[in-house]
C-alpha cells in the first residue's frame, strides 16, 4: 500500500462528496460523517504505526519522478498532527449533533467540516510548497463556508474581514513562492532544502524566510499579525470555533516549523532570532488580551495566541529538547483548546451568555462540569501531570540550553497568566451567587457534555502517558533537526 | 522585458492597495482581484520570460518556455476565481442583511464589552 | 416597461448550441493542444448564462432541470474515482494510463484515463459556476 499516506486526505474528501448528494437528510448525514471520520482515524493510526516501524513515507503523485512531480511526505510530525486533527474533528462533529442546529446541518455543514479536514490533513502531509498553498486554499474555502454558515449579522460582518485578510495572505504566499522559485528553481520542499544549502543562504533567501514568516504568521496569528483573530473567531457557533481554534492556527504554526527547520537553517542568528523575539511578543500580547476581557470566548481565544507563541519559541531554539517540547505542546494544544472550547460551549448553552459578569454559581447545579473544566484549565496552564506540563518543561529546558534565559522566564510567567485567566472563568462562572438559569434538558446536556469530557479525558491520558509518547516525539524532532532524512526519503539516495 | 513587467506588477499592487484601503466593499473586492493578478504576473515573471517554444519535447528545439510557472498560475487563477466569486456572493448577502457596503459601518464590537 | 428582446432570444436559441458544441470541441482538444475540462466547462457555463440573459431563471430551470450541486458532486466523484483507480493497481495516486485503440468511424485514437478526470473537472466547473450565478440571480 504505497498510497497509504494519502488515505487521511482522500477519505474525508470522498465522504464529503457523498454528503453533497443529499444535503437535507440530517440523520444520514450524521452517520456518514461519523463513518468517514472513523475510517480516517483508522487510516491515520495505521499510518502512524507504519511511519514508526518503516520510517518516513513518501510518494510522488502521478508516478512522476521526485523533484518534478508533487511529493507527499508523511514523517512523524505530520502523521501525529494528522491523527490529532482527525480525532478532534470527530469529537467536534459529535458535539455538533446537539448544538449546531437544523438549519446549518441541512446546508452543507458536515461537507464543510470534512472538506476542511481534507485541507488540513493535506497541508500537514504535502511535500511541495505550491501544493501546500493549494491545500491552504482548500481549508480556507471550507472555513469561509463554516464561518459564514447561518448568516447572522455578526457572522457576515466578521467573515468579510476574515476573507479579506486571507486573500491578502494568499496573494503574499503566491508572491513568496514566486521569489523562491526564481532563486532555487524548484518547488519540491526537499529539493529546495538541498538547493538552499548549496547556495549558502544569501540575503535574498533570508528575505524569503521573513516573507514566509509573514504569510504563515497571518494564518497562525503571531504578533503583530493576530489582529484579525479574536473578533473573527468569536463570530461563528461554538463547534466551528472549536475546530478553528484547535486546527487552523496550528496549520500556520506547522508551516512555520516546517520551513524554518527544513529550508532556512543557515542564517539562524537572524531568522531564528527574529522568530524568537516575535514569539515572545506574541506571548505577551496574548497574555494582555487574555486578562483584558470578560467574555469567555475571547479569553480562550487569546489563549490560542499565547500557545502559538510558546510553540514557536520552542521551534526557534532548534535543539532537541525544545523541538520535542514544541511538538508535545502543539498536539497538547490541539486537544486542550478543543476541549476548552467545547466546555465553555456547554457553559454558554446553560447560561445563555458569554459574558462572565452575568454568570455565577453553576457549581451548585452542574458540579461535574465545574470539575471537568478545572482539570482542563489546569491542563492548559501546564500543571503536572496534565498534558501541558511536559511540553512546556522541554521548551523551557531547550530555551535554557540555548542560552535564552529571558525567553524561558517569559514562558514561565505566561503560564501563571494563563492559569489566572482560565481560573477567572472558573471563579466567575462556577462560584459566587447563583444566577437565574434555565436548565438544559438532560438529553441536551449529555449530548454536549459527553464529547467534551471524552476530549478532556484524552488530554489527561496524553499528559499521563507522555512517557510512552517520547519515542514518537523524539522521532519527529529528529527529522526536524536532521533534514537529511526527510530529503533522502523524498529524493531517494541522491 | 522583465524590468517592464516589474513596473506593471508594481503598478497593479499599488492600485490594489489603493482600492483595498477604500471604504466601499465592491472596490475592496476589485482590489483583491487586482492583487491576485499582480501576484500571478509576478509568478510568471519570476519564472523567467526566456524561451518561446512550447514545453513539449520535439527535435531541434532548445529554447523551451518554463512550463511550471504557467501551471502554477493556472491553479492560482482558478483558486482566485473561486474566492472572488464567493466574496462577491458574500458581499451581496451582507449588503442585503446589513444594509450597507461601507466598511466604516461594519466595525463590530458592540456585542462584546 | 417590458423590453423587446426578440432578437436576443432568437439569436440565443441558435448561438447556445454553437457555444455548447464548441465547448465540447475545446474539451476534447485538450489532450494535445490548448483546451480541456476547465475551459470547456467555462464555455458551457457561459452558454447557459447567455440563456439566462435572454430568458429568465424560471424558463431556463424548466428547460434545463439540473441540480448543479449534484452535478458538482458527480464531477468531484468522477475525478476522485479516476485518480483513485491507481490505488487498486498499487501505483502512486494520479498515475494515468493510456493506450491506442481502433475505434469505429474515428480510426486510431489514443484513449486516456486522464480524460475521465477531465470530464469530472468539466462537470465541476459547470456546476460551480452555475451555482454561483444562480445564487446571485435567484433573489431578483
Amino acid at each position: 500500500m504505497i498510497n497509504l499516506l494519502l488515505f487521511p486526505i482522500l477519505l474525508p474528501f470522498f465522504f464529503a462528496i457523498i454528503l453533497m448528494f443529499f444535503p437535507k437528510k440530517r440523520f444520514t448525514q450524521r452517520i456518514i460523517t461519523i463513518v468517514g471520520l472513523l475510517s480516517t482515524l483508522i487510516a491515520a493510526t495505521i499510518l502512524l504505526i507504519t511511519v514508526k516501524t518503516n520510517g518516513i513515507q513518501a510518494i510522488t503523485l502521478g508516478s512522476w519522478p521526485a523533484p518534478f512531480g508533487i511529493s507527499m511526505v508523511s514523517d512523524m510530525l505530520s502523521v501525529l498532527l494528522v491523527l490529532s486533527s482527525t480525532l478532534i474533528t470527530l469529537i467536534v462533529v459529535w458535539y455538533s449533533f446537539t448544538s449546531i442546529g437544523k438549519a446549518r446541518e441541512e446546508n452543507f455543514y458536515y461537507p464543510g467540516v470534512l472538506f476542511m479536514l481534507t485541507g488540513v490533513n493535506g497541508a500537514f502531509t504535502t511535500g511541495d510548497i505550491f501544493n501546500m498553498f493549494v491545500f491552504f486554499e482548500v481549508l480556507l474555502m471550507a472555513s469561509y463556508l463554516l464561518i459564514v454558515l447561518g448568516g447572522e449579522k455578526v457572522q457576515l460582518r466578521e467573515s468579510i474581514k476574515y476573507i479579506l485578510v486571507n486573500i491578502i495572505s494568499s496573494a503574499l504566499f503566491v508572491v513568496t513562492v514566486a521569489y523562491l522559485y526564481s532563486v532555487v528553481g524548484t518547488l519540491n520542499m526537499a529539493d529546495i532544502s538541498v538547493k538552499i544549502s548549496q547556495l549558502g543562504q544569501p540575503g535574498i533567501i533570508t528575505v524569503i524566510a521573513v516573507l514566509f514568516l509573514i504569510v504563515f504568521g497571518l494564518k497562525g496569528a503571531i504578533f503583530p499579525l493576530y489582529f484579525w483573530l479574536p473578533s473573527t473567531y468569536a463570530a461563528p457557533p461554538i463547534p466551528v470555533l472549536a475546530l478553528f481554534g484547535a486546527l487552523l492556527t496550528k496549520v500556520g504554526v506547522y508551516a512555520i516549523m516546517r520551513t524554518y527547520t527544513l529550508f532556512f537553517t543557515l542564517d539562524q542568528s537572524f531568522t531564528h532570532e527574529l522568530l524568537m523575539i516575535i514569539s515572545i511578543l506574541t506571548i505577551i500580547a496574548g497574555c494582555i488580551g487574555a486578562l483584558a476581557y470578560f467574555d469567555v470566548k475571547k479569553i480562550i481565544i487569546y489563549n490560542i495566541i499565547i500557545a502559538v507563541g510558546v510553540i514557536l519559541f520552542g521551534a526557534s531554539q532548534m535543539n532537541e529538547a525544545s523541538l520535542m517540547g514544541s511538538i508535545f505542546y502543539l498536539i497538547h494544544d490541539i486537544l486542550i483548546k478543543g476541549a476548552l472550547f467545547l466546555l465553555i460551549g456547554v457553559i454558554i448553552a446553560i447560561t445563555g451568555t458569554s459574558n462572565l459578569k452575568k454568570m455565577g454559581g453553576l457549581i451548585k447545579y452542574y458540579p461535574m462540569l465545574g470539575w471537568t473544566y478545572l482539570v482542563a484549565a489546569f491542563g492548559l496552564a501546564g500543571i503536572p501531570p496534565l498534558s501541558g506540563f511536559v511540553g512546556k518543561l522541554l521548551i523551557i529546558q531547550g530555551g535554557f540550553e540555548a542560552g535564552n534565559l529571558w525567553g524561558g522566564i517569559v514562558i514561565l510567567a505566561s503560564s501563571l497568566v494563563v492559569l489566572l485567566s482560565v481560573m477567572r472563568i472558573f471563579i466567575y462562572a462556577f462560584w459566587g451567587e447563583p444566577v437565574e438559569i434555565t436548565p438544559l434538558t438532560k438529553r441536551h446536556y449529555r449530548g454536549l457534555f459527553t464529547p467534551a469530557v471524552i476530549l478532556v479525558g484524552i488530554s489527561v491520558l496524553y499528559g499521563a502517558g507522555s512517557e510512552w509518547l517520547v519515542p514518537y516525539m523524539s522521532d519527529a524532532a529528529d527529522v526536524m533537526l536532521n533534514p537529511s532524512q526527510y530529503i533522502q526519503a523524498v529524493l531517494g539516495g541522491a | 522585458m522583465e524590468i517592464v513587467m516589474c513596473f506593471v506588477i508594481g503598478f497593479l499592487f499599488m492600485a490594489a492597495v489603493y482600492l483595498m484601503l477604500s471604504k466601499s466593499l465592491l472596490r475592496i473586492i476589485i482590489g483583491t482581484g487586482i492583487l491576485s493578478h499582480g501576484a500571478h504576473l509576478l509568478l510568471l515573471t519570476m519564472g523567467g520570460l526566456r524561451g518561446s517554444a512550447p514545453p513539449v519535447v520535439s527535435p531541434g528545439v532548445t529554447n523551451y518556455a518554463d512550463p511550471l510557472p504557467q501551471a502554477l498560475i493556472l491553479t492560482a487563477i482558478v483558486i482566485s476565481f473561486g474566492v472572488t466569486a464567493f466574496f462577491l456572493v458574500l458581499a451581496y448577502r451582507s449588503y442585503q442583511e446589513l444594509e450597507t457596503d461601507n466598511m466604516n459601518l461594519m466595525r463590530g464590537s458592540e456585542d462584546y464589552d | 416597461m417590458k423590453t423587446n428582446d426578440v432578437i436576443l432570444q432568437t439569436a440565443t436559441k441558435i448561438i447556445f448550441f454553437i457555444i455548447f458544441l464548441f465547448s465540447i470541441h475545446i474539451f476534447f482538444a485538450g489532450h494535445y493542444t490548448p483546451g480541456g475540462g476547465f475551459v470547456g466547462g467555462l464555455l458551457t457555463a457561459s452558454g447557459i448564462v447567455l440563456l439566462l440573459l435572454a430568458f429568465d431563471l424560471k424558463t431556463v430551470m424548466t428547460s434545463l432541470p439540473i441540480n448543479y450541486t449534484v452535478m458538482t458532486a458527480i464531477g468531484l466523484l468522477l475525478a476522485l474515482a479516476t485518480a483513485a483507480g491507481s490505488i487498486v493497481f498499487n501505483v502512486p495516486f494520479f498515475t494515468h494510463a493510456f493506450d491506442y485503440f481502433e475505434l469505429p468511424l474515428l480510426g486510431k485514437q489514443s484513449l486516456h484515463t486522464a480524460m475521465l478526470f477531465d470530464t469530472g473537472v468539466y462537470l465541476v466547473v459547470v456546476g460551480v459556476t452555475m451555482t454561483i450565478i444562480q445564487t446571485i440571480g435567484a433573489d431578483d
